[in-house]
């Protein structure tokens, strides 16, 4: 397996998404064995099932969204050059591009971006906004059953009064940041 | 009231016992090495029997007879109840850790029998000690270990096993001899090997008392692992440290070479003891593989291998420890995929007993051997040890840990390092290697400088650890408290995180990680685990799993909170409610947590990988449909999605479990056919997606992984 996906990407290739997600070379080609082994269909592309068939995703409560994160608007299919824009996103911020001046185009990986994923997984129309149903869509795939509907409509409630500043009952994503400025995370710096 | 009762018990149990054994004539101290426990000599030659010549004796007690074996039950018997006391006593088990109290239990107990019979309690024999009363704590250890986590950390791990002891052995040893050349006078008879044979038994690290601990403070499952395995390795390391040193004191002289040769053999008694576990590991999954006509005994092939590992590698001087961590760690895939549920269930109760009578009798022991009238004081020495203890195991831990953060992902922290600092309590190891030593004139002080460091730190350290640590979690708590969408948006954040690990394979990514699955599943899997029990798909595995869970009963009563109106603020105490629920009921996250480990209860899903509650999916999610790619117009319209006319790019994809495990056996060609073939209700069967989708009849009502079967989701 490793020596046919080092054949199948050419040099050009992975310069051409080194430069794009700012992966290494290495983790370009250990990614790309990642990408041929999931794509069963041997087409260079990944389906949705082909993500499907992971068995941990099949467990996330947001599997779906996730999955769906990876498939651009209006395709079924991923390349691989897609996969790694989007995992581009995921990528640790490191301390030499901190410094890099605003003139230079918003890296993928950057604070911003990396809060504007998680951002489309709440807003799935792609209207800027989270409103209250998205909002309790998201946390009813995350708690279960266990909770009334009206206890979750209180902590959606609650959650959206902690962040709206404007008073339009729902978090733009400009207020998605501001309340999510303490959340730690592994890959959010 | 309860704790009245059974402390009465325990006082009667307390003073009936010694006055057992002060109705047989005082005994003689045993020498070091009896076999077994000696708990008092068999001299007595008096059986306490009616007298009468000639005639038929018709009550009679023969107490000899029974002694050895009636002395032994009597001191698991007063162990086990001193702990039931300790647990239903209240608030004391959250103060006082468990080891703690087992000590005072001996202390009394010790006090008791030297009052009764003015001379020395029994002691602990080494050889009882390390052929009895360790194993069954390190099988059962090694067998619970969390695998991935612990090969995850296996770095770090060995860092601070083997260089922490490594330093704090060189820099116990060393600054002692300092001391002991500062006090010529009294101490001047102590040689640096001794000094150093001393540093590195005083060294082990025993986190017995802190793991008891732990449970209380919420230590997370990285700092769990570390210490756990730290502990186990740094026994090893210190076993074979102490027997290099010994045999160091035993040569005429030590000469460079000697060192060169100790080195040599430390790594060749560690890997030696790899081996051995490693070979016996699989013959014992081999065997269970046969089991299935005789799955009674089972569980005792288990415990039989891991023994025979243990005392094979001891019989050639090769570190008993490792032999038999490694010996569990091996066979405990296979045999569990091998064994019957009930046997499973049987191996993990009988070790989690065994490891507890272990480790209560331990320090009952220890606590009994305290009272004797054989100390040897020196203030220089002893307070030197102690604080060389703390010193030199802080340091250590401060300057490992600074450059392990260079190389890792997580990395600990401050908080992290102190715990693992501080935790670091002195244990039973320590105590039965001192006695070991061979005699020399200062040997008894040495042993009263270990029971002291054992007691300040099991006692002071062990009480204290917990209040320290909110004392910093709450330096760090008094920045802010989470608000609610703070802790939804970390949740979600989580569950991204662990998701796109999942899809990047990151634990796949670890080249000799893959190579190992794939050689496990070719080979090993094949050869050692039952035709039927390979399970096809890990997938299956985890479907069964939750299946299981779910007949099991899910045990989560809903919480009770008033529902009230939007507008108005939340109370603090609503608030309140509604983080605890939050808490309670948002789906754990990271599929590579294991529930932290505890010796002393069985946590029920400590074996599989896989620990989640299930997750029934609300109505008005919809159905998870399975996703047709072959460019059908998916309006899912029996979702309520709140927004008309979604593209399909945004849809929810569906996954059933049973479409993907039937991928496996059937080539991916068909998308339509995939519906949700339940194999033994054929009456569910969607075959395309259709906008007005209809539940079909005859749906049975078994429940399957997150599907809440209830009213259809027609719109």
């Amino acid at each position: 397996m490793g020596s046919r996906a080092s054949t199948l990407l050419r040099e050009e290739e992975i310069e051409e998404i080194k430069k794009e997600t700012g992966f290494s070379h290495s983790q370009i080609t250990r990614l790309y064995s990642r990408f041929t082994s999931l794509d069963k269909g041997e087409n260079g592309t990944l389906s949705r099932e082909d993500f499907q068939r992971i068995p941990e995703l099949a467990i996330n409560p947001l599997g779906d969204r996730i999955i769906n994160a990876f498939f651009p608007e209006g395709e079924d299919q991923v390349n691989f050059r897609g996969f790694m824009r989007t995992l581009a996103h995921f990528r640790p911020i490191e301390d030499n591009e901190k410094s890099k001046n605003a003139a230079v185009s918003e890296p993928l990986n950057s604070r911003t971006n990396k809060l504007l994923f998680a951002f489309r997984l709440y807003d799935l129309d792609r209207d800027d906004k989270i409103s209250r149903d998205e909002l309790l869509q998201v946390l009813r795939m995350m708690v279960g059953v266990n909770i009334s509907d009206e206890q979750l409509g209180s902590i959606a409630d609650r959650t959206i009064q902690e962040a709206d500043t404007n008073g339009d009952n729902s978090i733009s994503f400009n207020e998605f940041i501001k309340a999510s400025f303490v959340v730690r995370g592994n890959c959010m710096t | 009231m309860a704790a009245r009762w059974t402390l009465s018990l325990l006082l009667s149990a307390c003073l009936f016992w010694p006055a057992c054994l002060a109705l047989t004539p005082p005994a003689e101290l045993p020498q070091p090495h009896n076999l077994p426990p000696s708990l008092g000599s068999n001299s007595s030659d008096g059986s306490l029997s009616l007298d009468l010549p000639m005639a038929l004796r018709v009550f009679s007690v023969d107490y000899n007879h029974v002694q050895a074996p009636f002395e032994i039950v009597l001191w698991i018997m007063l162990a086990s109840l001193a702990k039931l006391g300790f647990h239903w006593s209240g608030r004391v088990p959250a103060v006082v850790p468990e080891s703690c109290l087992l000590i005072m239990v001996g202390l009394l107990v010790g006090g008791v029998i030297y009052g009764v019979r003015h001379s020395a309690p029994p002691t602990l024999s080494a050889d009882a000690f390390f052929l009895f009363l360790l194993p069954p704590i390190v099988l059962d250890a090694g067998y619970f270990l969390p695998g991935k986590l612990f090969f995850e950390n296996l770095g770090t791990i060995l860092w601070y096993a083997v260089l922490g002891t490594l330093w704090n052995m060189l820099g116990i040893g060393l600054s002692l001899y300092g001391v002991c050349l500062l006090a010529p006078s009294s101490l001047g008879d102590i040689s640096l090997l001794h000094c150093l044979l001393f540093g590195s038994l005083i060294a082990a690290v025993d986190p017995v008392a802190v793991l008891s601990v732990f449970q209380e403070m919420h230590v997370n499952d990285q700092l769990h692992i570390l210490v756990f395995g730290e502990s186990l390795l740094n026994d090893a390391v210190t076993v074979v440290l102490y027997k290099l040193f010994e045999s160091f004191l035993r040569l005429p002289s030590v000469s460079g070479l000697d060192v060169l040769l100790g080195g040599c053999r430390v790594l060749v008694v560690g890997l030696g003891g790899l081996f051995i576990g490693l070979f016996f590991g699989l013959v014992a999954a081999l065997t269970s593989r046969f089991t299935s006509r005789a799955q009674v005994i089972a569980p005792l092939f288990v415990f039989l291998y891991s023994y025979l590992s243990y005392l094979t590698s001891e019989m050639l001087h090769l570190s008993g420890i490792m032999a038999i961590v490694t010996c569990a760690v091996t066979m405990k895939q296979y045999v569990e995929a091998n064994v019957s549920e009930r046997s499973k269930t049987s191996i993990q109760y009988f070790l989690k007993m065994w490891s507890s009578v272990s480790e209560t009798l331990i320090f009952v022991f220890l606590g009994v051997s305290t009272i004797q009238d054989v100390h040897m004081w020196s203030w220089p020495f002893v307070c030197s040890t102690l604080l060389l203890c703390l010193i030199w195991r802080a340091t250590g831990v401060l300057l490992l840990t600074a450059v392990v953060n260079k190389l890792r992902r997580n990395t600990v922290t401050f908080r992290d390092q102190f715990i693992i600092a501080y935790g670091g309590l002195r244990g039973a190891i320590c105590f039965s290697l001192v006695f070991l030593i061979d005699d020399f004139p200062k040997k008894r002080l040495f042993i009263t400088t270990t029971i002291v460091v054992i007691l300040f730190t099991v006692f002071v350290q062990g009480m204290t650890i917990k209040p320290l640590v909110e004392l910093l979690d709450v330096k760090r708590k008094k920045r802010a408290l989470p608000t609610v969408s703070e802790e939804i948006h970390s949740r979600l954040i989580d569950h991204l995180l662990a998701g796109i690990e999942d899809v990047v394979g990151y634990w796949g990514q670890h080249y000799w990680k893959d190579k190992f699955e794939q050689f496990n599943k070719k080979y090993l899997r094949r050869f050692l685990i039952r035709e039927d029990h390979q399970a096809p798909s890990s997938i299956l595995r985890v479907y069964q799993e939750l299946e299981r869970r779910d007949q099991r009963g899910d045990e989560e009563a809903p919480p009770l909170v008033d529902p009230r109106s939007h507008s108005r603020p939340l109370l603090p105490e609503e608030m309140d409610s509604i983080r605890r629920i939050l808490s309670r009921n948002l789906q754990n996250f990271n599929n590579k947590q294991t529930p932290a480990y505890s010796r002393h209860t069985l946590h029920q899903d400590a074996t599989m990988d896989r620990t989640r509650k299930p997750l029934h999916r609300h109505r008005s999610l919809g159905e998870r449909y399975t996703f047709n790619t072959q460019g059908e117009d998916g309006e899912f319209s029996g979702s309520r999605r709140g927004r008309a006319g979604l593209s399909r790019s945004h849809t929810v994809c569906s996954m059933s479990p049973r479409p993907v495990l039937q991928d496996s056996s059937v080539p991916a060609a068909t998308s339509q056919t995939r519906g949700l073939v339940d194999p033994k209700s054929s009456a569910v069967r969607k075959e395309q997606i259709s906008p007005h989708h209809q539940a079909p009849d005859g749906r049975t009502p078994k429940k399957q992984l997150s599907f809440v079967l209830e009213s259809e989701k027609q719109q």
